[in-house]
């Protein structure tokens, strides 16, 4: 953060807001196939930032795989996640399995902390190269590559949940469990295999976030809480929405600690997530609200 | 039609609870291959807790299902519809917001598996010529359907599965008569290209003149069986429950 003024407060909020919006798209695929918030999101992007460095710094591993693992990692994180929370109460109402999640955001972060103790651990940027010079505003490598990330994890997303058959299985348990159930769907196995990437949009959050904002064990809470407003902004389950609202969310924090005061950072986001839960709950792009008894 | 040591279906002495209270006390019941079975009986009699042991959703507590000579007992709810049973629910549960042709899709969700991609987009317009008012909505989500499209839409995606037994839980409940009355006329065309067909109504006289035979259940207990005509004919039928519905047919 080198430049100041508004042109460089815009240039930090997008990059911000982009993370931001990978958290939100975890969450999203977790509700578009569950209807379950799964509040361990965050700690999914933490884990994915604390395999990286430890691949890089500890195990010496190329910064490409120090990158990669973590994403195969993470993944057999949440479809674990699953298996041993989730499946088991699967009869149990929804707002439980919200609960046990985090729950479950507690337990991991408990563990991390174990595992890697309370410092935080550096990563290098994925290119090398000069801060791209933009109207004022300095951007790094970098956040290029965090927003690149962000659109291209949305799209692609988008795309298996809209034009695949698994996509779609995926979409129709959610709808509807017990049609589903009935054309075939596995609904358990589809479950898992949303937490599965979930996990792994979060392992990819977490490392690419990781060269700017070193990760440390407690990084998820923050990071749970945001997307989630970027979720809600954007109307949940909405991946377009998502980009939108994690972009709005990171704008609005950059702009509030540069404007009026860096101590109320947090509080702007959900400030606006409760003017939108009061005005507008389905969303900023108004994504019909749906959810059917299980 | 087989004989009857060969039917397409079995269940012998199948019980279901849930959460300990039995709600299937000892159920038996065949169909043949190529016939309509009605199975009547009044709100909670276990009609719905019949269907989804069948089709895998409800774990038995004791007995026998059989179909085509192999046991259906603990099979997975996709297994069961590999097997070739799919199952149309009570109230019709249409995935809400996804297009007609989605819905129907997802209905060969197992045969697009296993790539059978030709012969999905085949059946795709066999049914859509079928119901044309679905073929009109095709590109419309599911949810805004009316009752009785989206009733259509739930037996075209089970056919999309190409079912050689279908079960329909109550599909004319809640519909004007004249749609009821298409769907039946549905039902009967179904049989004749070949699918057999368990039949849950509540609507008895309609649905006893569709079906070949009947089956009358009673608190989870088969009470009266036998040929359409029969029970139609049969005093304790028409007391308890064609009394009201020969005025409103
Ligand atoms: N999920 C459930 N949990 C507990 N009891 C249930 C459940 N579903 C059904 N029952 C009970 O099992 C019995 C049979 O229900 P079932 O739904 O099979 O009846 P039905 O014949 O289909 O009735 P309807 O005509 O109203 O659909 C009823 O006493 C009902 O209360
Ligand atoms: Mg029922």
């Amino acid at each position: 953060m080198d430049g100041s003024g508004l042109p460089q407060f815009i240039a930090t909020g997008i990059t911000q807001g982009a993370i931001y919006a990978l958290v939100a798209v975890g969450f999203n695929l977790v509700y578009s196939a569950t209807g379950i918030i799964n509040f361990a999101q965050g700690e999914f992007v933490m884990l994915g930032g604390m395999f990286a460095v430890t691949c890089y710094s500890m195990l010496h591993l190329p910064l490409a795989l120090a990158v990669v693992l973590p994403i195969a990692a993470v993944m057999l994180v949440g479809a674990g996640v699953h298996y041993f929370t989730i499946r088991p109460l699967r009869r149990a109402h929804l707002l439980t399995l919200i609960m046990v999640t985090v729950g479950v955001s507690v337990a991991l972060r408990g563990l991390a902390k174990v595992v890697w103790g309370a410092d935080a651990y550096p990563l290098p940027p994925f290119s090398a190269g000069e801060s791209l010079s933009l109207a004022g505003a300095n951007i790094n490598p970098q956040s290029l590559w965090v927003m690149a990330c962000a659109a291209a994890t949305g799209a692609a997303l988008t795309l298996f949940l809209r034009c695949t058959l698994q996509g779609r299985a995926m979409v129709a348990c959610a709808l509807n469990r017990r049609a589903a159930q009935l054309v075939g769907i596995r609904v358990e196995r589809m479950h898992m295999w949303a937490f599965a990437l979930a996990g792994g949009v979060g392992a990819i959050a977490g490392s690419v976030l990781a060269p700017i904002a070193l990760p440390s064990y407690d990084v998820g809470l923050a990071l749970a809480l945001k997307g989630f407003c970027a979720a809600v902004l954007g109307g949940i389950g909405s991946n377009a929405g998502a980009l939108l609202g994690g972009v709005l969310v990171g704008l609005l924090e950059s702009l509030g600690a540069g404007y009026v005061s860096s101590g109320y950072k947090d509080a702007f986001a959900f400030f606006v997530l409760l003017l939108v839960l009061l005005l507008r709950p389905s969303g900023l792009l108004n994504v019909p609200t749906r959810r059917e008894e299980r | 039609m087989l004989p009857d040591g060969h039917s397409l279906l079995r269940l012998q002495s199948v019980r279901v609870a849930y959460d300990g209270v039995e709600a299937l006390k000892g159920i038996s019941l065949h169909v043949n291959e190529g016939e309509i079975v009605a199975l009547v009986g009044a709100n909670g009699a276990g009609k719905s807790t019949t269907l989804n042991a069948i089709s895998g959703i409800l774990p038995l507590r004791a007995g026998e299902m059989e179909f085509l000579g192999q046991s259906l007992v603990g099979r997975r709810p996709d297994e069961i519809v590999a097997l070739g049973i799919t199952q149309v629910p009570e109230g019709r549960q249409v995935f809400s917001e996804m297009t007609v042709l989605d819905n129907l899709r997802m209905g060969a969700y197992l045969r697009l598996r296993r790539r059978d991609r030709a012969g999905v987009r085949e059946d795709l317009e066999r049914i859509l010529a079928m119901f044309p008012l679905l073929d009109e909505r095709r590109r419309q989500p599911a949810g805004t359907l009316s009752g009785g499209e989206q009733q259509m839409l739930a037996v075209g995606r089970a056919l999309m599965a190409r079912p050689r037994l279908l079960l329909l839980d109550e599909p004319t409940i809640g519909l004007a008569p004249q749609v009821a009355h298409q769907i039946l006329e549905t039902i009967a065309r179904l049989r004749e290209q070949g699918t057999t067909i368990l039949l849950v109504e509540q609507n008895v006289l309609a649905s006893l003149r569709v079906a070949d035979r009947g089956y009358v259940l009673e608190t989870g207990r088969v009470v009266l069986e036998g040929p359409s005509e029969e029970l139609l004919r049969n005093r304790d039928v028409q007391r308890a429950y064609l009394g009201k519905d020969y005025e409103e047919v």
